[in-house]
């Protein structure tokens, strides 16, 4: 048996039962982060911070809402938003983080494909990322069900909608995610599940999975150097602070991490108090119908560049495409076949490249909210054909890429 | 020795397990489809005798909308035959009955009474006064459900005559 002595203080009782000094030691004290880095690798903190956030407002949510289609709007928008006090603060909070954790996992990724994190044994952190935004993804559509206004009955109808695949028509496939041959009580009630409890729990899996994808290759830096982390880390500790090229994760790094999580809480609550509003859809604000459309469907901003990939095109080759777009970025480490991991600006064509994505990416979400007419439809198809162009061109102009 | 019973021990958790998984993805999938009474929800009769000419009649069936279009001689005498063929006739009048759900992702398209024609707002796609898809996306024609024809009435889910003979000539969607 292991062998315990009297505790001298509540530390020493805790570390003899739970070593909590080695944890401490080997998952903060003695993580080692380069110092040439810069403020978007804090992003990473801001995402989980973000995270427990929507943990938090959302345990108040749940407290008062309904999974009833005959009850839900109104415990919504009347329930949480009138009666319970700070009920609206919780929405609102909620609303707008489940916005913004989008922008900020897409600065996260093209942090990513910017100096090249995705690649030289961090292929891993790259997929865990991937998987996280593809939960993000269906947390965010799940939730978006629950006021059960009409958005969320023609979006829950249109994206369901999409498993019938095409011209396969696998109706049975859409009708047993329904649960019904319309998205109704069923449907409600099982996509309430997936938001509050089964996604919410594959997210913090995958958070795990990501933090382990990083423990051995380590964050990237600015230069996309080689670091000999045990030998930085051996100047550090002893002592050699200014020579050595790292850093401890805690207290050191963190500090700066929640310094930058600090300035992104202030633009936040900015946000939630005075700018909720585009986290908002005002149709949502009337109750679902199944017998009237709205005029123009359009999903939450960060799904517009996806969906617009899929609107100019007939029904069979949009949904190829709309597929190539949701699977393409896992691929990401394996279509980039030059073997440079430094930062865009270093690698000639690739540098274009990136920002062309970037352009193209922004152009199809203008376009998706726009109606689907005339030059708006013209300028959507050429860019949906620019996105599809621009990933198939990619391993070509990395394999003629110069060794640098 | 030990290592075979070991080994033996290994094979039947495998075995139990994989029994096991095999039962339980079972009743997981089973648990997730329509129950009875969802399916049960079946017909729904409708009285078209009051429908008034080039006015879009919406009803509801299995959840769904159904578009009910009577038709005006004029709309009738510049039909083609394919837009004939899925007419139905009650009581000597032509009527347009179809599921009113874009057949590209499932908007409901909205009526047009001065282009005798359908607009879906979602991406675009247009359909004739027959239902039949003129503009992409949507790839065919707005679905006809089952439908019975009884006097002035329809019974929606239930399949008669015209219904299977639209059937036949491969007109329903
Ligand atoms: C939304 C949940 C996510 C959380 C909580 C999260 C968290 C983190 C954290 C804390 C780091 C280390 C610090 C940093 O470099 O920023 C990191 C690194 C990284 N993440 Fe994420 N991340 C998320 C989503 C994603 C997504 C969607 C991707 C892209 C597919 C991604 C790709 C990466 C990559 C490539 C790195 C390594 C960066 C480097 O080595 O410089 N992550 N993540
Ligand atoms: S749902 Fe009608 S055009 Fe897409």
């Amino acid at each position: 048996m292991a062998h315990f002595t009297k505790a001298t203080s509540v530390h020493d009782w805790l570390d003899q039962r739970l070593a909590i000094d080695t944890l401490r030691r080997v998952l903060a004290k003695e993580y080692w982060i380069p110092k040439n880095i810069n403020f978007l690798w804090a992003m990473g903190m801001v995402l989980a911070f973000t995270f427990g956030i929507l943990l938090v407002s959302g345990i108040f949510l749940l407290m008062y809402y309904q999974p009833n289609v005959n009850l839900a709007f109104d415990s919504v928008n009347y329930t949480i938003m009138r009666e319970v006090e700070f009920g609206w603060l919780w929405r609102h909070v909620h609303a707008v983080a489940a916005s913004v954790v989008f922008l900020i996992i897409y600065i996260h990724m093209l942090t990513g494909i910017y100096y090249g994190s995705y690649k030289k044994g961090r292929e891993m952190i790259w997929i865990s990322g991937m998987l996280l935004f593809v939960a993000f993804s269906a947390e965010a559509f799940s939730g978006y069900m629950l006021p059960w206004g009409q958005m969320s009955y023609w979006a829950g109808m249109v994206i369901t909608n999409l498993f019938s695949l095409g011209s396969l028509e696998f109706n049975g496939l859409v009708e047993w995610i329904r649960g019904d041959y319309v998205p109704g009580q069923a449907f409600l009630d099982r996509f309430f599940m997936l938001h509050v409890l089964l996604i919410p729990l594959a997210i913090l899996a995958l958070i795990g999975l990501h933090f382990g994808a990083l423990r051995i290759p380590h964050v990237n830096n600015q230069d996309g150097e080689e670091i000999d982390f045990e030998e930085e880390a051996a100047k550090y500790k002893a002592g050699r602070k200014r020579e050595s090229k790292v850093i401890a994760f805690a207290n050191d790094f963190l500090s700066k991490d929640m310094f930058v999580v600090s300035i992104f809480l202030l633009f936040f609550f900015y946000l939630v108090f005075w700018h909720y509003g585009f986290a908002m859809d005002p149709i949502n604000f009337d109750p679902a119908d199944g017998l009237k459309t709205p005029p123009h469907i359009y999903p939450e901003w960060y799904f517009l560049w996806s969906y617009e990939i899929l609107r100019p095109f007939p029904k069979d080759p949009g949904l190829i495409a709309f597929g190539f777009a949701q699977v393409i970025f896992f691929l990401l480490p394996f279509l980039d076949k030059s073997p440079n991991a430094v930062p865009a600006s270093r690698r000639g064509i690739f540098f274009w490249w990136f920002w062309a994505l970037v352009i193209d990416m922004i152009v199809l979400t203008a376009m998706g909210k726009l109606p689907p007419q005339g030059i708006y439809s013209t300028i959507g198809l050429v860019a949906a054909v620019a996105f599809i162009g621009l990933w198939i061109a990619l391993p070509f102009i990395t394999k003629m890429e110069k060794k640098v | 020795m030990e290592n075979s019973r070991r080994g033996f021990m290994g094979k039947v958790f495998g075995a139990v397990a994989g029994v096991g998984a095999v039962g339980t993805l079972y009743a997981m999938k089973k648990s997730w489809d329509p129950l009875p009474s969802v399916k049960a929800a079946g017909f729904t009769t409708v009285d078209v005798s009051t429908v008034e000419p080039n006015k879009l009649v919406v009803e509801k069936w299995r959840g769904k909308p159904i578009f009910i279009l009577k038709k005006t001689p004029e709309m009738v005498a510049k039909q083609t035959e394919a837009e004939t063929a899925r007419d139905v006739i009650i009581d000597g009048e032509h009527f347009l009955i179809c599921i009113g759900l874009c057949t590209h992702l499932g908007c409901i398209p909205a009526y047009r009474e001065n282009k005798d024609d359908f607009k879906c707002a979602c991406h675009g796609g247009e359909f004739d006064a027959s239902g039949i898809n003129t503009k992409a996306p949507p790839p065919s024609p707005m679905v006809i459900p089952p439908f019975n024809v009884k006097g002035k009435t329809v019974v929606l889910g239930e399949e008669g005559d015209q219904y299977r003979k639209m059937k036949e000539a491969g007109v329903l969607a």
